[in-house]
């Protein structure tokens, strides 16, 4: 099976997903690039990430817009053409930018179909790079995905791997309710294994990765990365854990999570998210109120300081959490033994 | 009227414009080693913009600039050795290595921040200028922005409440010809940035944005409006940047020679140097030799101290921030 990076498994989502309906139309700022350009090059840029590349040659620019600065306009022209029977892939480029755009997002595409008495849809997807960890500073590095699943009406997902980016972002495309898709940068080099026909990835499903009796861990995007190093680590220990990456923080699988907990008794999250009304404390909540019977230790919450992002590189490692920070709370739960 | 400047002043002029130039193309070729973090936006090709805008101000004006904000930060007075340091992500940077090349800011010199949000700037421009009205001692506030920040609804609503105020804010747009890979012809559709101020009800003029003189006469017009409590004025000035969007950026919706042609007839140092020639020589070649090694002696100074300076302390992550978790 060939093996393709996050960033070209959602490329080609894109291409396949264009190809097969004719709804679907990408907008963004220099999601083509070069427009009004000196060098008369059409395509030369392909997104910022270079996610959306031959997306304009293929599908011309009828389908495949290039915007101005302008956030608000963006998602809300998404919105619109979605009421009017499109089904909009936007880019938001930082997911830093939802800040421009927030009502757009949460007063608008949230609320259509239940307020307008389910009348429609609002099959908008809006995607967006997020995470820190490449020294872009307070502005660019946020992992905002936990408050818009905060939000009734959108649908969060967040992939790990280029696999599960490709299905969900198809799967996304064809939802008929919002959906907003958290890339992180740091993973658009990734490689995993990618079928080269589309597939979906459903929504609310939990990938388990790692099967262990010793505790449960629950990582989102890059944290599964991080998690995974954690375990291999533990595992010359002989400590063996469930690793659960739920793909979708809304909805979520609380079944595979509350199941695995039954098991184990333990359970650590490890959110990129900062710790206050974040996905790890939703998790955690959950657990206590459905699996306390089920808990032999306090949870652990693995997440950066509740600070913004910083800039030095010797503050961003501190910030982020990573695999010796999942392996000490890890031991930790354990060490509460009971 | 910017020839009234002595002598003096415009020595002054002049090491500012070269000393913006020097610190950008010593960071392109520092970024290129690897050893800076993060990404980074040069502001070589608008020196005469901020220096221009900057000039007549003093640390009781305020401004507020962009994600391609070292010109403006030098114009403004910010230290910079302490800049670079910033860039380098270290303790004793200006804002202890927490902000970085998009977040520096100082606001003893009335430098309100960098801003990686295009279009944040200006509505912070109209509060502070509210701040300078209910003082009443004619300061000014100046918001830095791009042609492709004037596509921006907050920059719209900035404009107008200044309008509504008679806020004294100078708004500047630097057109440089592109918003990232993308032509100002297509993204702005009227194609005309001043046009669309004087639309919102205020003076609006564009300029030479490579001419010192130019941009500083304008300004000096603006700034009798604002001080004189008659409301907000627009610049918008033509330049170009001589490097990518950030540093890395391979320019392919730019000619091939777009830039070397640039470098040429829109250097606002060349064009300096031969308007002092024109002028009878208020400042000799041999003036402005001397500046510039003494602006290639403070670069080096201050590339060195940046290097050897220790980062932040671990325990730095959780300052300047309340928390208890
Ligand atoms: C709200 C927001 N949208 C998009 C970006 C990404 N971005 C950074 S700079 C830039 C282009 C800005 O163009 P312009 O205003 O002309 O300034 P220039 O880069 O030419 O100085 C874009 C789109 C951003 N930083 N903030
Ligand atoms: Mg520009």
């Amino acid at each position: 099976m060939p093996q393709l990076s996050m960033r070209d498994a959602i490329n080609q989502a894109l291409h396949q997903e264009m190809a097969r309906d004719p709804r679907v139309i990408v907008l963004g700022e220099d999601v083509s690039g070069g427009a009004g350009g000196t060098s008369g090059e059409r395509e030369a840029s392909g997104g910022i990430f270079g996610v959306t590349k031959g997306l304009l040659p293929k599908f011309g620019a009828g389908r495949v817009i290039d915007t101005p600065i302008s956030e608000s306009a963006i998602v809300g022209a998404a919105a619109g053409a979605a009421l009017a029977g499109l089904r909009p892939v936007a880019e938001l480029m930082f997911a830093d930018f939802v800040g421009v755009c927030m009502d757009q997002i949460y007063n608008q595409i949230a609320k259509f179909r239940y307020m307008f008495g389910g009348k429609t849809t609002c099959p908008v997807v809006i995607r967006m790079a997020m995470g820190a960890g490449m020294n872009m500073g307070a502005q660019h590095s946020q992992s905002i995905y936990a408050f818009l699943t905060a939000v009734p009406g959108l649908k969060v997902v967040v992939p790990s791997n280029a696999y599960d980016a490709k299905g969900l972002l198809i799967q996304a495309i064809r939802d008929d309710d919002p959906v907003m898709f958290f890339e992180h940068k740091a993973l658009y080099p990734r490689k995993s294994e990618v079928p080269a026909d589309p597939y979906t990835v459903a929504f609310g499903q939990a990938n388990v990765l790692r099967e262990g009796d010793d505790a449960t861990v629950v990582a989102i995007g890059r944290m599964v990365n991080f998690a995974e190093k954690a375990l291999d680590g533990l595992a010359a220990q002989g400590i063996q854990c469930d690793l659960i990456d739920p793909r979708t923080t809304s909805p979520l699988d609380e079944k595979t999570i509350l199941e695995s907990v039954e098991n184990t008794g333990r359970l650590i999250v490890v959110d990129e998210s900062p710790p206050r009304c974040s996905v790890a404390s939703d998790i955690a909540a959950m657990v206590a109120s459905r699996g306390f019977e089920s808990l032999r230790a306090p949870v652990q919450m693995v997440t950066p300081p509740h600070s913004p992002v910083p800039f030095s590189p010797a503050l961003e490692r501190a910030y982020v959490p990573g695999p010796q920070k999942i392996a000490d709370a890890i031991r930790r739960t354990l060490d509460a033994r009971r | 009227m910017a020839m009234a400047l002595t002598p003096e002043r415009l020595g002054f002029v002049y090491r500012q414009m070269k000393l913006i130039r020097e610190f950008e193309e010593r960071l392109h070729t520092e970024i290129a080693t690897g050893e800076i973090p993060g990404f980074t936006h040069l502001y070589s090709g608008q020196e005469a913009v901020a220096v221009g805008v900057c000039e007549p101000l003093s640390d009781a004006d305020y401004i507020a600039s962009t994600h391609r904000g070292h010109g403006h930060c030098i114009a403004k007075g910010c230290d910079v050795p302490g800049m670079m340091k910033e860039i380098y992500g270290r303790a004793d940077g200006l804002c202890k290595g927490k902000g970085g090349s998009m977040h520096i800011a100082d606001f003893d010199r009335g430098m309100l921040g960098a801003n990686a949000i295009v279009g944040g700037g200006p509505p912070l421009a109209v509060g502070a200028a509210i701040a300078c009205q209910l003082k009443g001692e004619g300061r000014v506030s100046v918001a830095f922005g791009g042609d492709g920040s004037c596509n921006q609804g907050t920059v719209f609503e900035a404009m107008n409440l200044a309008v509504v105020l008679k806020a004294p804010v100078i708004f500047v747009f630097e057109n440089n010809g592109y918003s990232e890979h993308t032509g100002v012809s297509y993204a702005v559709g009227s194609k005309d940035i001043a046009a669309r101020s004087r639309g919102f009800g205020m003076p609006a003029e564009t300029v030479d944005g490579s001419d010192f003189f130019a941009v500083n006469d304008a300004m000096r017009r603006a700034l009798t409006v604002a001080r004189a409590g008659d409301g907000p004025y627009t610049l918008e000035a033509i330049t170009t940047r001589f490097f990518g969007h950030f540093e890395g950026d391979p320019q392919r919706y730019r000619a091939k020679d777009e830039v070397a042609r640039q470098r040429q007839s829109m250097d606002c140092l060349k064009l300096f140097r031969a308007r002092m020639e024109a002028d009878g020589g208020p400042l000799k070649a041999t003036d402005l030799d001397a500046i510039d090694a003494q602006v290639m002696a403070r670069i080096e100074a201050a590339v060195a101290d940046a290097k050897a300076a220790p980062p932040p302390a671990e325990s730095e992550l959780t300052t300047d921030v309340y928390i208890s978790y």
